[in-house]
């Protein structure tokens, strides 16, 4: 675990990453503490201000504090996502696992089946499935998870394809393993690093279509503070209140990123090609 | 060759028909049904009754599927709860004003990755395919609304050089329009840029590392040559798949991209019907979203098998 956070952050992309994901979990955390004011509470004398000494990063429309909202606006996302790529990841690669490893007419007749169902662009499914099921996290973190775990599905499954060709999985075949020792024993633990870099990279790409459905008003609820939320709201006054949208938009832009670098890292330190991995 | 095109055909019939039946199967899963979810409150006496006699809701569901499923084949999407018009009606403008921008981002976009994704590959690890690659990252990562706002405020509020929400009257001439689409059109093309870009400096350094370029160059073929007769050619393959899949994100990103410059396109028309609990207008513009999609992906299979004759062998 050491080596492995020396190996990331002896480059300069990776350290920028961890720093940026270390940064924004900690500010997430602590942000019910760190925050000067409540990020929900509306000041009808202090509406639109510029940045000044007592509002860092001024103040919106409702004369809520920038900065307190700003501290506050990735818990929800970060949360969200967190849940949604957790379930991805987990349902994703148990089934890209078993699929890889049984191969065979069953494989290929399910992949055209996974193949046909990521034809629908994403946005589109979650923005239907929000439309019957209503906006809000009960709905999104289920549909996210099981979107994106159908891509992690392909990725993991292409992976343990080559890892089921190696000897010794022939080996353990032939010594009448089950199906489920040679999943646990001999696959996982050669594709676990892969699990990891993928996971995290869906966690980063879920983070920004989350942000994108709170913009598009399906995603956090008013008076939540979420940055994507505040881009949307603030967006009509860019001309008076620049500030009001730069300092969500930089938050939220600086977790992606880091989340990224940091997926990014890690795979190079762990040996993962990622580049072919996603072109399958 | 000719079984191998008609097998490309059926697998896309087939996407398509089984993204219908997904789709149409999600609706049916809501609890109550359609017009309840449209009228909410107010689905009780004739209203509910009209509405269910009109979206034709006493009939079984295989049967209204088979309905849609054979109108949609026609260009007949049924009819729109809001607008109170067949959906086909309010589809038509809007299909065409988001084929212009997706079209351009598009035109715009492939040729300019390619060749930038050459000019990264070759030059692999030097200060300008750092650079490149560094802004093509920022491009995929910053989400589009991000990028379109910082657009706007510069271009739109500090410069003024074109207007910050589409200003459109319908009958407007293509170049009448012209500054309206510039910025969603940059926007767009950013994140395909960075995405093509990226698979095509993969590819590039792939084809770099293999043996036959070694052979030229051992034969003493000059850079120049090799690059324009090995490398482009070879490398151009796989990165055509990746264009298709990147049309995926645009026709996602489109949706984004129209609601922050309020352009008339079938992106804002999805989210107002959203918005609307009109689920069958819902419904038709992401069937058509799909079809367009499996269809670029169609035409991307087809142009691998064009240019690559190692593909027309053997089975898949």
């Amino acid at each position: 675990m050491l080596q492995l956070i020396n190996t990331i952050i002896s480059r300069p992309s990776g350290a920028i990453g961890l720093t940026l994901t270390a940064l924004h979990l900690a500010i997430a955390l602590l942000a019910p503490l760190i925050a000067p004011y409540d990020p929900t509470v509306q000041n009808a004398d202090a509406v639109l201000l510029p940045p000044s000494l007592e509002h860092w990063m001024g103040t919106d429309t409702l004369g809520r504090d920038i900065f307190s909202r700003v501290l506050h606006g990735g818990r929800l996302a970060i949360s969200v996502t967190f849940a949604g790529a957790v379930i991805a990841t987990v349902w994703g690669s148990f089934a890209g696992i078993i699929f890889g490893t049984v191969g065979g007419r069953i494989d290929e007749y399910f992949m055209r089946l996974v193949d046909a169902f990521l034809s629908v662009p994403w946005l589109l499914f979650l923005l239907l499935i929000i439309s019957i099921g209503g906006a809000g996290p009960s709905t999104i973190i289920p549909t996210l998870g099981f979107f994106y775990g159908a891509a992690v599905l392909r990725v993991i499954r292409g992976a343990a394809m080559q890892v089921a060709a190696r000897d010794f999985v022939t080996a353990a075949k032939a010594r009448g393993e089950k199906l489920w020792p040679i999943l646990t024993r001999e696959m996982f633990p050669n594709l676990s690093d892969v699990i990891l870099v993928e996971g995290a990279m869906r966690w980063s790409w879920m983070l920004l279509a989350f942000s994108s459905l709170s913009f598009l008003g399906f995603g956090a609820t008013p008076p939540t503070p979420d940055w994507g939320l505040m881009v949307a709201q603030e967006r009509g006054l860019l001309s008076t209140a620049p500030w009001a949208v730069f300092w969500p938009c930089l938050a939220l832009s600086s977790l992606i990123i880091g989340i990224n670098l940091l997926a990014d890292a890690i795979g190079k330190a762990l040996g993962i090609d990622r580049a072919t991995a996603m072109a399958m | 060759m000719p079984t191998l095109i008609l097998r490309r055909f059926g697998f896309a019939a087939f996407t398509i028909a089984f993204v219908s039946m997904i789709m149409f199967a999600a609706v049916e899963a809501l609890p109550g049904n359609v017009c309840t979810s449209f009228l909410q409150r107010l689905a009780q006496g004739p209203r509910l009754e009209r509405c269910i006699e009109q979206q034709g809701l006493d009939r079984p569901a295989i049967e209204r599927y088979a309905d849609w499923a054979s109108g949609a084949l026609k260009g007949d999407f049924g009819y729109s709860l809001k607008k109170r018009k067949p959906i086909n009606e309010v589809i038509g403008e809007r299909l065409a004003n988001t084929a212009l921008l997706g079209g351009l981002a598009t035109f715009l976009a492939i040729p300019l990755a390619v060749f930038l994704g050459i000019v990264a590959g070759v030059r692999r690890d030097r200060p300008l395919d750092l650079s490149l690659s560094g802004i093509a990252m920022l491009a995929m990562t910053i989400p589009e609304f991000v990028t379109a706002t910082a657009l706007i405020y510069v271009f739109a509020i500090v410069l003024q050089w074109f207007p910050a929400v589409t200003v459109m009257r319908s009958g407007m001439g293509f170049f009448d329009m012209l500054p309206n689409v510039v910025l969603p059109v940059l926007v767009l093309s950013a994140v395909l840029i960075a995405h093509i870009m990226r698979m095509m400096r993969a590819s590039v350094i792939d084809v770099m590392a293999s043996d036959y370029v070694q052979m030229a160059r051992l034969k003493g073929v000059p850079e120049r040559q090799i690059i324009r007769r090995h490398v482009v050619p070879n490398a151009m393959i796989p990165a055509l798949n990746v264009i298709a899949l990147t049309v995926a994100w645009l026709l996602a990103g489109v949706v984004v991209v129209e609601k922050v410059f309020n352009y008339p396109g079938l992106g804002t028309l999805m989210i107002q019907a959203i918005y609307d609990r009109d689920l069958p207008l819902v419904l038709s513009v992401a069937l058509i979203f799909s079809a367009i999609y499996v269809a670029v992906n169609l035409l991307a299979d087809l142009a691998a098998l064009m240019i690559d004759p190692r593909l027309r062998r053997g089975g898949h």
